[in-house]
């Protein structure tokens, strides 16, 4: 009698704390009730296929950022290199993992090869050729770790973008088994391609010397090279309304890394224009880059395109604008991706699925409609042919539905269209389940054995069955969510936490309904209603 | 109420009529799979489809002109979606634009260009819903749904072996695998597109056809001990017999529940249902008909001793009913 007591005690406990975590949110939300803002918090969540939003894969080419620091340690030997009066022929960049520098002086080898140690050997394996040539290779483990932190740092980049854009709950995560693609889902959100657009910008700022320019052809800006260009210099074209050539110095005076914050102004015409302010380190390159430099132009270089170039009047230290021929809405959109920081390498999508809001609600309308008339007809049935049972089976089902709801709010599990088919899917194991149990009660009882001991000796024979059931289908919702997606995820989640609960609710809540019911009449008349 | 009361028909007697069945509807579907060909949707080939809602009815025929007309070309497949209310339309092509630079949209546009070209009707903007796939996550999604259905059946195998015998998994495996191909056989008939979705459906038969048949070994299993002196096609059948009533209900049950699922679950679902509908039949048929027979004809083939078939089997020597304390 206590022991009943105490089942029926956890029982309700479980369900009532089941409930309020996560039906009654729910409920609270749909019809004003009152709710603590802290559990109103912890509300189910929808997948993007019930909420609507977008759900891209990129993928980020981290070759680019290998191949960005190996020109890097290049250019920097080289400088080491011409410091020390050593001077090279020829330095050249073949794949993004190796440089190669020739035309070394015979008698000035020992050094160079001591300059490379310093500046080159921590990363890059190196070979000597004839004639004083030099091969460097990134070390393989250099490499991965570098296109790893790409990886991350593509990451954080887009989170932050992401953030600004004002997206509640986005999800950025690594994706696939190619170690470079990035997977991003943003609920609801309505400007698709602008998101777009502001995910992908590299945002790479660069403030560059220019030589000359610009001019209206590649030839005619080369022309007093002899047609040659120079090693320290490169061309680039300008943008929008200003689409010449400019010969520029390769090496940035100033990048993006030395930006403070970036903000909307207006140039001496009254246009749209981004205004900047410099980091220390930023401040002291900019006054001596400008101070030296009065009387030439200097070019605002963004995602390799000249933005404007306007002539340095005087020494400039902390702050400057970027003008150009902006819109607003570019003005804006420039200032959110500067701030975020640059991207280390550019990046392209891979896959993109936009679901609209009302295809969301549709389906949450469809979905709930399916679920109810499935449980409608499963309880109809169950009464028919169990009779008072079958309410056994109806409480043991309805207990499993809410613990599984109440677990994914509280876990913050995703609801996708996919976990409602599993939630369907969960309630026709439980009625297996409470079938299994009944049909067996059945045979027992024909076979003549009284009320209780048939109750007992069943639902021990059945939990074998049971426990070998739920195992196997484990198994395969563990593989679904390993290898899954999205949605499907969704799914193979639902199906995981509902086999458990069910384990408990038909095995636990159905037989102390069955005890607590047989207790109530005397032993040897005890009877059931199956 | 009872539907059955004891039952006793001869199940195994029938195996040899019911393998044959199976192999014609597998060898059926095989056929069509070669010929037509399985309809891959655009998670594993790749592809662009564009729902968009129409303002008025819209023209199913001038919608295929229009697009037939341009760019987009006339291999284009145009369908309702939804109910008819909704006046939403699918338009899925095989093509994406290029993964490289930020074009991969580009077919939405050629589409959405087409339809306004050929004055096909006027709908809204933005579209309902776009799915673009290129071949490179085509190709991932298509590598991990096997890998996940090739994991998890042997993950089965494994565990079944170890609670069961060999004879008893590969019998299991067998019938599950009959579930997976039946399934395939019927999406290619009635010409379902290979989703994602229609994954999860056919992993959740793996998990419903197991299920189905370990009931009944279970029951085997434990009539071992009190049918000790019949052979083990007798002990077989009688299990089958004993489950029978269960294994109807339990089909019936489900059945409602997807039933309901592929009638109301919408659009998206409609091909995970179908899935679920023809796996949970041919689930039931294969668990009666299928799983018993092939486990009495692995372990026919070792000296028979009465019931002590099981000599020979790992699970004798395990002393049978230590498991079951009852």
């Amino acid at each position: 009698m206590k022991n009943i007591r105490w089942k029926v005690f956890t029982i309700v406990g479980v369900f009532a704390v089941f409930f309020a975590l996560g039906v009654y949110p729910i409920l609270a939300t749909r019809y004003g009730l009152p709710a603590p803002a802290w559990l109103k918090a912890r509300q189910l969540d929808l997948g993007l296929d019930l909420q609507g939003g977008v759900h891209l894969v990129l993928r980020v080419h981290t070759d680019e950022a290998l191949k960005t620091s190996t020109t890097t340690t290049a250019e920097q030997l080289r400088e080491a290199a011409r410091v020390a009066g050593i001077t090279v022929s020829a330095l050249s960049v073949p794949s993004p993992t190796t440089f190669r520098i020739e035309g070394v002086p015979q008698d000035r080898q020992a050094e160079f090869e001591r300059l490379a140690d310093d500046n080159a050997s921590a990363s890059y394996n190196r070979t000597s050729g004839p004639g004083g040539s030099y091969d460097f290779a990134m070390r393989p483990n250099i490499a991965v770790q570098m296109k790893q932190q790409a990886l991350t740092q593509a990451r954080e980049t887009i989170d932050r973008r992401v953030n600004e854009l004002g997206v509640s709950e986005p999800n950025i995560s690594e994706y696939g088994d190619t170690g470079d693609q990035l997977m991003v889902e943003l609920p609801g959100v309505s400007e698709v391609a602008r998101a777009k657009e502001i995910i992908r910008s590299t945002a790479q700022l660069q403030l560059k010397i220019v030589e000359s320019g610009p001019m209206s052809s590649q030839e005619a800006l080369l022309q007093p090279h002899n047609g040659k260009l120079p090693d320290d210099m490169e061309v680039l074209q300008g943008s929008g309304q200003e689409p010449g050539f400019y010969l520029l110095r390769r090496t940035a005076g100033i990048t993006g890394q030395d930006l403070r914050t970036a903000q909307a102004t207006l140039d001496e015409n009254g246009r749209p224009a981004v205004g900047f302010s410099l980091t220390r380190d930023g401040s002291a390159k900019f006054g001596k880059l400008t101070g030296d430099n009065i009387g030439r132009s200097l070019a605002i270089v963004l995602d390799n395109r000249v933005q404007s170039a306007p002539r340095i009047d005087g020494r400039i230290n902390d702050n400057g604008r970027i003008y150009g021929s902006f819109t607003q809405e570019q003005v804006r959109d420039l200032v959110l991706v500067l701030n975020s920081g640059a991207l280390p390498a550019s990046m392209s999508y891979l896959e993109e699925r936009v679901i609209g809001p009302t295809l969301g609600a549709d389906s949450i309308k469809s979905g709930v409609l399916a679920s109810l008339a499935g449980l409608a007809l499963v309880v109809v049935f169950m009464l028919v042919y169990y009779k008072l049972s079958g309410i056994n089976a109806i409480v043991a089902m309805v207990a499993n539905l809410v613990i599984l709801i109440g677990l994914m709010a509280y876990f913050g599990f995703i609801m996708t269209l996919p976990g409602i088919a599993g939630f369907i899917l969960t309630m026709g194991m439980g009625v297996d389940s409470n079938v299994l149990i009944f049909e067996r009660i059945k045979e027992e009882l024909a076979a003549g054995s009284g009320a209780r001991a048939a109750v007992a000796k069943s639902f021990e024979r059945v939990f074998l069955t049971l426990l070998d059931t739920h195992v196997t289908s484990l198994i395969a919702a563990a593989f679904l969510f390993m290898f899954g997606t999205g949605p499907i995820r969704g799914f193979a989640t639902t199906l995981f936490i509902g086999l458990l609960t069910n384990l408990f609710t038909s095995i636990f809540v159905s037989r102390t309904i069955f005890e607590a019911v047989l207790l109530r009449q005397p032993t040897a008349k005890a009877s059931l209603s199956i | 109420m009872k539907f059955l009361n004891n039952p006793d028909f001869n199940f195994v007697r029938w195996r040899w009529h019911a393998i044959v069945l199976s192999l014609v509807v597998i060898l059926a579907g095989f056929g069509v799979i070669m010929t037509r060909g399985l309809q891959k949707g655009v998670d594993f080939e790749g592809g662009t489809i564009v729902i968009l809602k129409f303002d008025q009815q819209p023209d199913l025929a001038k919608i295929r002109n229009a697009l037939a007309a341009s760019t987009v070309g006339g291999d284009a497949v145009v369908q309702r979606y939804g109910p008819a209310e909704n006046r939403d339309v699918l338009i899925r092509v095989r093509r994406t634009g290029q993964e490289s630079g930020g074009e991969l949209s580009r077919e939405v546009d050629a589409i959405v260009g087409a339809l306004r070209a050929g004055s096909a009707g006027s709908f809204k903007m933005p579209p309902e819903g776009t799915e673009i796939v290129g071949p490179v996550v085509g190709e991932q999604l298509r590598r991990q749904g096997l890998l996940a259905t090739v994991l998890a059946l042997s993950g089965i195998l494994l565990y079944i072996a170890f609670r069961f015998q060999l004879s008893f998994a590969v019998g299991a495996i067998a019938a599950t695998l009959h579930d997976l191909l039946v399934c395939l056989a019927f999406l290619a008939f009635f010409r379902y597109d290979l989703t994602l979705n229609v994954i999860a459906g056919l992993l959740t038969i793996t998990g419903y056809s197991v299920n189905d048949t370990i009931v009944i070994f279970d029951r085997v299993r434990e009539n071992l001990r009190s049918q000790r002196r019949d052979p083990l096609s007798t002990i077989v059948n009688t299990a089958v017999n004993q489950t029978l009533s269960r294994t109807i209900i339990t089909a019936g049950t489900t059945l409602l529940s997807v039933v309901a699922l592929y009638f109301f679950g919408g659009e998206v679902l409609e091909g995970f249902a179908f899935t679920m509908l023809v796996g949970i039949i041919s689930g039931t048929y294969s668990t009666v008909f299928i799983a018993a027979a092939i486990a009495i004809m692995l372990q026919g083939r070792k000296p028979v001793k009465g019931q002590m078939v099981t000599a020979a089997a790992p699970e004798a020597t395990r002393k049978p009913g230590r498991r079951r304390a009852s």
